[in-house]
């Protein structure tokens, strides 16, 4: 087998395991990432929310925000997990497709 | 590392942009020169990589998480520059599609995550390896140095983006518009998390897949260093 279609094996278990990116930081109590909280968040660590922070905070909606889907919060970690897979794989094929077509372009045809 | 939207100030984001937009277009330039046709896949299969290790995050238990990022694996397989360009990518599609850091921070993210990581990655491994064969036990042993190092390398450049808003950005009455911690909380807070845990995820990573090629594909582990500038 070549040596690529190997490592496009490694990519695709590791997407199928992406899920203990949420798993594991649910199960040991973990929040947010440092400095990745939401604009609400702030009231708590500093008693008020930064005007600006506020403002722009709101700036972009993203369609998948989290790696998640509307609604899928509701059948729990497992309908979570499921969205993360998926997420992942959306997010995966553009990026390969951006990278496949960016690369295209501007590598020698040799 | 990815951050949001508002943590940052208007002439933070401005200064990253302007930074990366002449990065972006020497590292197209230099990619157009150096990477070969045959190449790209595996430049595809980078970003897919640095993408799916971005969204596996690791807790640091009652407290925050983190993650590896792995461009300093890219940056070793095919180059600092074509690295950039792969991290670059994977970082505008979270940002865009999934809310993983701001599109105002995505000049930031991308000095961050895709420049500063992959740079300081790939010499640290290109200094460590110094001319020994591909194979060596000495090319394991620099990628996880390069990638524990790198990370943390960028998580304290992260810090120091977060750590002067509060000095550039206090209304009259003492609060801070955007993000309310200073370098005294930001960088130990960011280095000590990356330097405990995240880090050696990278670090693992890295080497391990540096090994794994070691046997399977030796010759894939040369080709960064004949496109190197």
């Amino acid at each position: 087998m070549r040596t690529t279609t190997k490592l496009w094996f490694g990519v695709v278990i590791l997407i199928l395991l992406s899920p203990l990116g949420l798993i594991l930081p649910e199960r040991f109590k973990a929040s947010d990432a440092w400095g990745e909280w939401g604009a609400d968040s702030f009231k708590e660590l500093v008693g008020y929310i930064p005007r600006g922070l506020e403002k722009l905070s709101g700036l972009w909606k993203a369609p998948l925000p989290d790696y998640a889907f509307k609604g899928w919060e509701e059948k729990g970690l497992f309908g979570l997990s499921l969205a993360y897979i998926v997420s992942a794989v959306i997010g995966i094929v553009i990026t390969v497709g951006l990278v496949l077509l960016i690369g295209m372009i501007l590598s020698k045809k040799k | 590392m990815h951050i949001p939207d508002g943590y940052l100030g208007p002439e933070t984001s401005a200064a990253t942009y302007a930074i990366m937009l002449p990065v972006w277009v020497i590292a197209s330039k230099i990619v157009r020169k150096t990477l070969k046709a045959k190449q790209v896949p595996l430049l595809a299969i980078g970003a897919a990589f640095s993408f799916v290790i971005m969204m596996l995050n690791v807790p640091i238990p009652g407290g925050t998480t983190g993650h590896a990022v792995g461009a300093v694996l890219v940056a070793i397989l095919l180059g600092p520059w074509a690295a950039c360009i792969a991290i670059t990518v994977a970082l505008v599609v979270q940002a865009l599609l999934f809310g993983d850091g701001g599109i105002t921070a995505i000049g930031a993210n991308c000095f961050n995550m895709a420049f500063v990581e992959v740079f300081a990655g790939y010499y640290i491994y290109r200094l460590i390896s110094g001319s020994s064969s591909v194979t060596s036990g000495r090319r394991v042993f620099a990628a996880g140095v390069a990638g524990y190092v790198a990370l943390n390398i960028a998580a304290l450049s992260t810090a120091v983006m977060f750590g002067i808003q509060p000095l550039l950005h206090k209304t009259v009455s003492g609060q801070f518009l955007y993000c309310p911690y200073g370098l005294n909380v930001a960088i130990p807070v960011m280095l000590g998390e990356h330097l405990l845990i995240f880090g050696w995820i990278e670090a693992i990573v890295t080497a391990l897949v540096v090994k794994y090629l070691q046997k399977q594909d030796p010759a894939l582990l040369g080709t960064s260093e004949e496109i190197a500038v």
